[in-house]
């Protein structure tokens, strides 16, 4: 089986810090892969570096796309890569605003990647926006809505069903549930959990929190200072810790 | 007039602003910045159309301006006199004598024909400005024809109104590339965009020029289930009963009263000329 995304060598810098460096990956269709780390750890960098938003300084990022194979995004032209970012990618931010346009309508969001894609039949793009809010648990009446009238979920929700409007094969979350409240992000994850399967999704999932990736994550990866620090299985991982940080990381969660 | 240059502009920079207009003719559709210079009129009382203008001119042009299809309102009459004064050259209010027209928001009713040039005062060049504020990403999404973003705005107006409510400066596309803001002409001149004349867009304010070659394909933005059509006033005009020109709504009294006349006086008048 060829990887869906292969990571080689990867490395950011600012200046002389480190953001991440040596990081190197395969990843398989439909698999979900956790990065975990404290703040400053480099993971946000890694996965902005993974979806394009940001230029790693060397290394390589190799996408399987639909029709010429493994390409590197990184040596890919601009338009290449926004095009995969609005048709085979998805990017989750864990601030919902970020992600949504607040002055267009929930349906208008839905229907914006759809549009950037050249679909341009109204009734189309409205019943798929129509079908995406009821997968993610919107009702239909709020359809011309703003998402500035929705609440924290709903928004995260409506983020979700933007992005995988257009039916991508990657999809990069960054802290999805952080500052929503523990039982919109137990909805939230069981949601998103549907749908990974469902749709036979690959996904990197950043997030300091370990139930997210307890639940959702297939495998861990531990950053901490820029490096990969330990990686496996997320039960291996979570369960039998080798390294001493992942050991004081998974101490730290109170036990309930 | 000896105290100014012809034209008020001064010869390097009418210089400049030809340039920023032979590539504007050369990318249809595409901004071109330029160094706008500060002019003796308000910024949007037309400070891009008169620079514009003022490079084109020559001696023997004659010059019409309108405003919103009139040539005897405020703006029409002040750039109108100000042109007498610093070019000395002829002045018109006939279309078809014109070689180069000044409008504020409207196409004139009558063909222009090949060798005529039109020059549109523009508030605000940038078709995407009320979706993306940042000039930076603007510009990125015009260069990767990144333009999705556009029938958002068009989906918002049929989710909120029925139907696509934009009734002036309608979004057109310019030979299959650029996606171009018209000025805030009504969407009834839209069709017309498609003309014999060269077509200028200056900003003043903005600093941008933009153009329109003569035959160029210009095509409004919709959806396949709600296609482009251009709207007027169902009525016909007052003075001289056209019922194909666009028409201005006059209120009249304070007891609802209102007439319907074309907002192109010349057009107007001509006819009533020719049926009396």
């Amino acid at each position: 089986m060829t990887p869906l995304l292969q990571v080689e060598n990867l490395a950011k810098y600012y200046g002389a810090r480190i953001g991440c460096t040596d990081v190197s990956f395969d990843l398989y269709p439909g698999e979900v892969m956790g990065i975990v780390g404290e703040s400053g750890s480099g993971k946000s960098t890694l996965l902005n570096c993974l979806a394009g938003h940001l230029k790693p300084d060397h290394g390589a990022v190799r996408f399987a796309t639909r029709s010429d194979g493994l390409r590197d995004t990184v040596t890919m032209s601009e338009p290449e890569r926004r095009m995969l970012g609005r048709t085979d990618w998805a990017f989750v931010h864990q601030h919902a605003r970020d992600g949504l346009r607040m002055n267009v309508s929930a349906g208008g969001n839905v229907g914006e990647r759809l549009m950037a894609v050249n679909a341009r039949h109204y009734g189309d793009i409205r019943d798929q926006a129509i079908d995406w809010l009821g997968r993610v648990e919107i009702t239909q009446d709020r359809i011309d809505d703003r998402p500035t009238a929705f609440s924290g979920g709903m928004q995260q929700r409506l983020q979700i069903a933007r992005n995988l409007v257009t039916g991508p094969r990657l999809v990069f979350m960054d802290e999805p549930t952080g500052g929503l409240d523990v039982s919109v992000q137990a909805r939230l994850l069981d949601l998103l959990r549907g749908l990974v399967r469902d749709m036979g999704l690959s996904a990197i999932i950043v997030t300091h929190d370990l139930a997210v990736v307890r639940l959702l994550a297939d495998r861990l990866m531990v950053m901490k200072d820029g490096h990969v620090v330990e990686t496996g299985l997320t039960d291996q991982v979570l369960d039998d810790p080798q390294h001493g940080y992942t050991q004081l990381l998974v101490s730290s969660v109170l036990q309930v | 007039m000896k105290e100014y240059n012809f034209a008020y502009l001064d010869e390097q920079t009418k210089r400049m602003i030809r340039r920023a207009i032979l590539k504007g003719l050369a990318i249809p559709g595409y901004q071109v910045p330029f160094a706008s210079r500060e002019m003796p009129m308000p910024y949007g009382w037309g400070t891009g159309g008169v620079q514009v203008s003022a490079a084109v001119l020559t001696p023997d042009d004659t010059l019409k301006v309108i405003d919103q299809g009139a040539d005897d309102t405020t703006n029409a009459v002040s750039i109108r006199r100000f042109f007498q004064r610093t070019a000395g050259v002829d002045v018109t209010e006939k279309t078809g004598e014109a070689s180069v027209i000044q409008t504020r928001h409207r196409i004139p009713e009558q063909a222009l024909r090949e060798g005529q040039i039109i020059v549109y005062q523009v508030p605000i060049p940038e078709p995407l400005r009320f979706l993306e504020p940042s000039e930076v990403e603007t510009r990125k999404m015009h260069a990767l024809e990144d333009y999705g973003l556009m029938h958002v705005k068009l989906y918002e107006d049929i989710s909120q109104h029925g139907d696509i409510a934009t009734a002036y400066a309608y979004p057109v596309k310019v030979e299959g590339r650029y996606v171009m803001d018209p000025s805030p002409i009504p969407k009834f001149d839209n069709p017309k965009l498609d003309m014999a004349a060269i077509q200028l867009f200056g900003a003043g304010r903005e600093q941008r020029i933009y153009a329109l070659p003569p035959y160029t394909k210009v095509v409004s933005l919709d959806f396949d289930d709600y296609p482009f059509q251009p709207t007027k006033a169902d009525h016909a005009c007052a003075l001289c009963g056209s019922t194909t020109s666009y028409l201005d709504e006059l209120i009249t009294d304070d007891a609802g009263g209102r007439m319907f006349i074309c907002s192109d006086t010349d057009y107007c008048a001509t006819r009533v000329e020719d049926a009396a």
